[in-house]
């Protein structure tokens, strides 16, 4: 998109009219389905307009980081597969794959979203380890909203697999009981196109966005993650009004689950 | 062995496919003769013209080709021209020649002409057997498009989008106030004076690339169109 | 002894239920989903499109190039490891030359077409469901095709012969062998043949001639989601 184009677009946002329709703080149509894939302990898969992102949840039985014995361990990670975009290439994960995964293990894991000491069994010795891959399948701009939203929607999925009496798992079986959940962390990024700001852009609007911060929030209104990305700065005011938007968006998100 | 069509014409066909048997039948693009029988070698519509079987695409990347009129995006500025992306697996050569009317001095700085990201609309005068395409700006409705938003659409569906000697984006330019140039390439862009308006512009095209294999399709958009106009 | 029924109740010749989409994932050039049993390939082709890495180009025609991987939580015991392991890498070429033959690009020089086999959910004969998934998203993306190619596993289950086995038959403490194979759909050649396990010469032969059966089937299950994709609602 040239500046001529940009140009064009941010007129349209200054009258908040978006070229799908929309207005700046609205998102597209949410679904989110649970249980997409059986294999694993725990998944889900969020639909935001065409953009669609699984999430699956696999644990297993782990040591224990030596300075946190009595505490499970927790990771995300994210594959941009070339088949969800033309312009993902093969290969190890990019720093936007990375990012992604890094923002949203902060939001959850900061959040305490998941009692790790629960997920203790003997301390010192075996823990639960909770590995979750972010996976999208088709990707039409907001990622970093809907792998969130499909990551804690896989986490609420998970359920424990049978531990047999030898303390070898059996993947075969899953038992009924769910993941130690205490709190729903839901990441919204705020991007700045122009000097207008919207919610939930399409790829042309994520192109033309200098800057972007993403907050995870939980249901009281507390942040429990943020990230600001782009090459352009923010000021204060803009900060409190992305922050007070994408706080706003979690809530209605936060219906979706 | 009389000749007999086995596929019915209008119908989609798919890969491996026998379309018609009998040594009547004369096979053309999308199909191949295997003995006695016609087969269809890609996904398409069958097209049955007296005894000419052919199979229309209905999916796949634009193939540049000669005279389509596309729009493209320069992508490089070298000594004698701009390199342009053009939607396609292949990108094309404006020449300084082609692209500028008048004298240019040899040394001019060619970005003041199109720069990187400028999008154009030219046309296409070859494509040699190694895919190397040469465009041309000079000509009706051909140069630079400044502005506006650009939108895709299956290249196999710009004909239907454009419709008989223009009728249908005539239709929508008029209806929605808008100035539209569509490239053979599935490129389409768009400006209109008014958000709303533009925006209803591209959401008729995305309908007639959906609806595309409908009949009557003139006389539906343009009620659409009215109906949508608020 | 003798295995007289399936675990799952099929009969010797017969496939789990088949499920295949066209057009599912939409920044695709094409693209499909095969569902066969538990085990689901989503399949998408993106071309062709310019080639990189630019040492790869052929002059004289476009490159099919194929990737296959699995899920992390596709599979039926722990994490599998994101990358390309020595598995993935050997099916990703199996793939590729179970589809070569039957695609034709020789209009596009110095391309690549780049198919992207994933894997969601596996229950055994995830390669053969990828090369079916394969093989409808290259007809969805219009690419010039002489056939389809259709894929289907046989093989042995104790002392019997069966079609489509699953996870739990190819482990089958009476031991088993394994035949994943892809056939052309008209001339019925076979572009994909790889075993493990053991059987007779014989028993080969006739596993082979159910596969051919099967896929028989499956082709049809292959056009029938091609062509759905243009079907007209009547409104």
């Amino acid at each position: 998109m040239n500046e001529s184009m940009k140009k064009h677009l941010v007129k349209a946002l200054s009258q908040d009219i978006r070229f799908d329709g929309r207005v700046k703080d609205q998102f597209r149509d949410v679904k989110v389905e649970y249980g997409v894939s059986a294999n694993a302990e725990g998944s889900a898969r969020v639909t935001i307009g065409d953009t669609i992102v699984i999430a699956g949840v696999k644990l297993n039985l782990a040591k224990p980081y030596a300075d946190s014995p009595n505490a499970g361990t927790f990771m995300v990670n994210a594959e941009l597969l070339p088949m969800s975009n033309g312009r993902f290439e093969s290969g190890p994960p990019s720093i936007e794959s990375i990012e992604i995964a890094r923002v949203i293990d902060r939001g959850v894991r900061e959040a305490g979203a998941i009692d790790v000491k629960k997920l203790c069994i003997t301390p010192g010795e075996s823990v639960w380890g909770v590995s979750v891959d972010i996976i999208p399948i088709n990707a039409s701009g907001n990622l970093m909203d809907a792998a969130g939203l499909a990551v804690l929607a896989a986490l609420k999925d998970t359920k424990y697999p049978k531990v047999l009496e030898d303390g070898s798992v059996s993947y075969k079986e899953h038992t009924d009981e769910t993941l130690p959940l205490n709190k729903e962390p839901i990441p919204v990024t705020v991007y700045k196109v122009g000097d207008q700001l919207l919610v939930d852009p399409v790829e042309n609007e994520e192109f033309a966005a200098t800057a972007r911060l993403t907050v995870a929030s939980i249901s009281d209104s507390t942040i429990c993650a943020m990230q600001k990305g782009g090459l352009d700065s923010l000021s204060i005011d803009e900060i409190d009004t992305m922050v007070g938007l994408a706080i706003a968006k979690s809530k209605e998100l936060r219906k979706a689950l | 062995m009389t000749s007999e069509l086995i596929a019915k014409d209008r119908s989609v066909v798919t890969p491996g496919e026998e379309i018609a048997k009998g040594m009547d039948f004369l096979p053309s693009s999308g199909t191949f003769r295997d003995g006695d029988v016609i087969v269809a070698n890609r996904t398409g519509l069958l097209r049955v013209d007296g005894q000419v079987l052919k199979v229309v695409p209905l999916s796949g990347e634009y193939i540049p080709k000669r005279n389509d009129n596309i729009i493209g995006v320069v992508d490089n500025v070298f000594m004698s021209g701009w390199a342009m992306k053009t939607f396609s697996p292949y990108n094309c050569m404006l020449n300084s020649r082609e692209g500028v009317s008048g004298f240019v001095p040899k040394d001019a700085d060619l970005t003041k002409f199109f720069a990187v990201g400028d999008v154009v609309m030219v046309r296409v005068f070859n494509v040699t057997s190694q895919k190397l395409v040469d465009v041309t700006t000079r000509g009706p409705g051909l140069g630079k498009l400044t502005g506006g938003r650009i939108i895709r659409v299956n290249s196999n569906k710009v004909p239907r989008i454009i419709g008989k000697q223009g009728s249908m984006v005539t239709m929508i330019k008029e209806l929605t106030d808008t100035n539209i140039s569509v490239g053979q390439n599935g490129a389409i862009w768009l400006k209109g004076k008014d958000v709303a308006m533009e925006n209803l512009a591209a959401d008729a095209i995305y309908k007639i690339e959906r609806e595309s294999h409908h009949a009557g399709l003139t006389d539906s958009m343009e009620k659409w169109l009215k109906e949508n106009k608020k | 002894m003798s295995y007289d029924k399936r675990f799952d109740g099929r009969k010797f010749n017969e496939c789990r239920p088949i499920e295949a989409k066209a057009g599912v994932i939409k920044n695709a050039t094409g693209s499909a989903m095969f569902k066969i049993g538990k085990t689901v390939a989503y399949a998408t082709v993106y071309g062709p499109r310019e080639m990189f890495p630019r040492f790869m180009k052929d002059p004289t025609k476009g490159v099919l190039r194929c990737t296959y991987q699995m899920m992390p939580f596709s599979g039926m015991g722990e994490r599998i490891r994101p990358g390309q392991n020595r598995r993935a890498k050997e099916i990703s070429m199996v793939t590729k030359n179970a589809l070569n033959e039957v695609v034709d690009l020789s209009q596009f020089p110095n391309s690549v077409v780049d198919v992207y086999v994933e894997v969601p959910e596996a229950d055994a004969g995830t390669r053969c469901a990828g090369i079916c998934a394969a093989s409808i998203a290259l007809a969805d993306a219009g690419i010039p095709m002489k056939e389809l190619i259709s894929a289907v596993a046989v093989g042995r289950v104790s002392d019997k012969l069966a079609v489509d086995l699953d996870y739990a038959e190819e482990a089958h403490e009476e031991g088993a062998a394994d035949i994943p194979v892809a056939i052309t759909s008209r001339s019925k050649r076979f572009t994909l043949l790889q075993m493990d396990g053991d059987l007779t010469q014989e028993q080969l032969k006739t596993a082979l001639q159910m596969a051919l059966d099967s896929c028989d089937e499956i082709t049809k299950i292959q056009q029938d989601a091609i062509k759905a994709r243009y079907e007209v609602k009547n409104e």
